[in-house]
C-alpha cells in the first residue's frame, strides 16, 4: 500500500462531529473472489464522503453490506451506534428508514406512477410523518424539491434518465433520512443533467442536513460535493484526503483517477 | 454439465424451492398483512384471466363433444354424451387444461415481472426502504393464485359444459334442461370435491414456481427471459405430478 501520501485511514480520523456510520475491518468474499479485504470507513454528521475505485474494487458490495442487502463475512458495521449484524429484521427495517439509498439505475417501481412510488415508503412508515402533514402534501413537497411536480401522474417509463434519477432522489428524501447513500448518481447521464443532479445533491445536503456517502467515478461530482475522498483498491482503503490533496498526488494509482 | 452435476443441481433446486415454500408459510401468518396488494393481485391474476379461461373452457367443451360424438353414435350411446363429457371435464380435462393455460399466463408473467424487478434493483430498493419484498411481492401473488384458480376452473368447467350443450343441441336436438339434468345426475360429490381441492394446489404450485424463478433471477435481461421460460416449463411439469398424486389419493378415499 502506498504510504507516501497524505493518507489518513477513515477509522483514524478525529472529529468532534457525531459519528453516523462506522465500518471496521469489513471482509466479503464470493467463493475464491475476495472483494473486501478489511475495509474501514467513518462518516460524520453532515459530511459528504466520496468513495472512488475501479470497477470491481468492491464499492457496490460495500454499500450493499451497509444496508444489509449482503451479509459481510466478518467485520463491524455501525450505523448511528447500532451494530447492524446484531439487529433483528424489524429493528433493521426501522433503521433502514433513516438511510436513503439512491440506486445507480434509479430503481423506480415501474408498475406504479411517480406519485405511488413516493407514497410507497410513506404508507409503510407512517410514524415518520408529522401528524399534521398529509401523504399527498409530503409527496408534492418532495417532488417540488427536485423540480418535477408536473410528473406526478406519469409512469417511470415516461421519464428521461435524469428525471428518473431526480424522482428516485425525491423518493429517497421523503422519509427524511439522516444518511444518504448514492451509488453512481451521475452514471449514464449527459454532462448537463449530471451537473443538475450534482447541484441537487448539494442543495439537498444543505436543506436536509444529511450525511452522504457517494460512490462515483465522476471527477466533477467528486470535486463539487466531496469533503473527503476515499480511494478503494482491491477491497481495502488505499488513500484518503481532500479533492485538492488527491488531485495533486504523484501516486500513479491516484493520478490515474484524477488526470 | 455432466449428468451427475445436472442431477445434483436438480436436487439443489428442489431444496431451494422447498425453502422458498417454507418461507412463504412463515411470512403468510406474520404481520403486517398486505391486504390491499393481495386484492390488487386477485384482480390481476383472477379477473384478468377471465377471458382466457372462458374461451379455453368453451372450446374444450365444444371440441370434446364434437370429437366424441361419432364414436358414441356408432354404439347408439349418444344419450351417454352429457354424463361422459361432464365427468371428463369436471374430473380431469377442465382443471388440467385451464391450469395449464393459467400457468402460461401467470407463471411466465410473475417470473418476468419479478425477474425484471430483481435485475433493475427494484426489489433491493423495496428492501432498503424498510418493506419486506417477499411479503409484498411473493406472498400476495402466491395467495392470490391459490385462491383464484379454483374459481376460474369452476367457471371454465361451467362454460365447457355449455359449449358441449351447444353441440348436443345442434346435432342431437337435446334441450338445455334435459342436457343439464343428465349432467348433474352423472356427477357426484366425489367428482367435484377432489377436482376442486387439487386446483388449490395447482394455483399454489404455478405461482410458487413463477415467484421462485423471478425472485431469484440473475444474469440481467437474459436471466429474465430464462426465468419466465423456466417458470412455465417447471410449473407445467409440476401440475402433472400434482395431478397424478391427486388422482392417486382420490382413488384411495373415493374408489374411482
Amino acid at each position: 500500500m502506498n504510504t507516501n501520501l497524505n493518507i489518513s485511514h477513515s477509522h483514524e480520523v478525529k472529529s468532534p462531529r457525531r459519528l453516523m456510520l462506522e465500518i471496521k475491518d469489513l471482509r466479503k468474499s464470493f467463493g475464491k473472489n475476495h472483494v473486501l479485504n478489511g475495509f474501514h470507513l467513518a462518516l460524520y454528521k453532515g459530511e459528504n464522503l466520496v468513495i472512488m475505485g475501479k470497477s470491481g474494487s468492491g464499492k457496490s458490495v460495500m454499500i450493499k453490506c451497509l444496508v444489509g442487502l449482503l451479509q459481510a463475512d466478518s467485520g463491524s458495521i455501525k450505523i448511528m451506534d447500532q451494530e447492524i449484524n446484531t439487529l433483528n429484521q424489524s429493528d433493521l427495517d426501522t433503521l433502514r428508514t433513516e438511510i436513503g439509498f439512491l440506486f445507480q439505475g434509479s430503481a423506480l417501481y415501474d408498475s406504479m406512477t411517480v406519485r405511488e412510488n413516493l407514497e410507497f415508503p410513506l404508507r409503510r412508515h407512517k410514524s415518520k410523518m408529522d401528524a399534521d402533514t398529509s401523504i399527498s402534501e409530503l409527496v408534492n413537497n418532495a417532488l417540488e424539491d427536485v423540480g418535477l411536480l408536473h410528473t406526478i401522474d406519469l409512469m417511470p417509463a415516461e421519464l428521461s434518465g435524469g428525471m428518473k434519477r431526480r424522482v428516485a432522489l425525491a423518493r429517497t428524501l421523503i422519509l427524511k433520512p439522516k444518511i444518504i447513500l448514492y451509488d453512481e448518481p451521475t452514471s449514464g447521464l449527459d454532462p448537463i443533467t449530471s451537473k443538475e443532479i450534482i447541484e441537487l445533491m448539494r442543495r439537498i445536503q444543505g436543506q436536509y442536513k444529511t450525511s452522504s456517502l457517494i460512490i462515483t467515478h465522476d471527477i466533477d461530482c467528486a470535486r463539487v460535493v466531496s469533503e473527503r475522498i476515499l480511494l478503494l483498491v482491491d477491497g481495502i482503503n488505499y488513500v484518503e484526503g481532500t479533492f485538492a490533496e488527491l488531485s495533486t498526488s504523484k501516486d500513479p494509482q491516484v493520478k490515474a483517477f484524477f488526470k | 454439465m455432466s449428468e451427475s452435476g445436472g442431477i445434483k443441481s436438480f436436487f439443489v433446486e428442489i431444496g431451494e424451492l422447498s425453502l422458498f415454500a417454507t418461507r412463504f408459510f412463515k411470512e403468510l401468518f406474520s404481520r403486517p398483512f398486505e391486504t390491499k396488494e393481495l386484492l390488487n393481485q386477485c384482480f390481476n391474476i383472477g379477473y384478468r384471466s377471465l377471458l382466457l379461461v372462458s374461451v379455453t373452457g368453451f372450446i374444450i367443451g365444444l371440441v370434446l363433444t364434437m370429437q366424441t360424438r361419432p364414436t358414441l353414435e356408432d354404439f347408439g350411446a349418444e344419450s351417454w354424451m352429457p354424463s361422459m363429457v361432464s365427468l371428463s371435464i369436471i374430473r380431469e380435462i377442465g382443471p388440467v387444461i385451464i391450469a395449464l393455460t393459467f400457468a402460461g399466463r401467470i407463471a411466465s408473467g410473475i417470473g418476468a415481472e419479478l425477474g425484471s424487478m430483481r435485475v433493475t434493483e427494484q426489489i433491493d430498493a423495496m428492501e432498503v426502504s424498510g418493506t419486506n419484498p417477499f411479503k409484498f411481492l411473493v406472498v400476495t401473488r402466491i395467495l392470490a393464485a391459490t385462491l383464484m384458480l379454483p374459481l376460474l376452473v369452476l367457471l371454465g368447467d361451467a362454460i365447457a359444459l355449455f359449449g358441449s350443450y351447444i353441440v348436443e343441441n345442434l346435432k342431437g336436438d337435446v334441450s338445455f334442461v334435459l342436457y343439464f339434468n343428465k349432467v348433474f345426475d352423472a356427477l357426484s360429490f366425489s367428482d367435484i370435491l377432489p377436482a376442486t381441492i387439487k386446483t388449490f394446489f395447482f394455483g399454489f404450485a404455478i405461482a410458487l414456481v413463477g415467484c421462485f424463478k423471478g425472485y431469484n433471477c440473475e444474469k440481467g435481461t437474459v436471466g429474465v427471459g430464462a426465468a419466465a421460460n423456466a417458470a412455465v416449463v417447471y410449473s407445467s411439469m409440476l401440475l402433472f405430478v400434482i395431478d397424478f398424486v391427486a388422482v392417486f389419493v382420490t382413488d384411495i378415499f373415493f374408489e374411482l
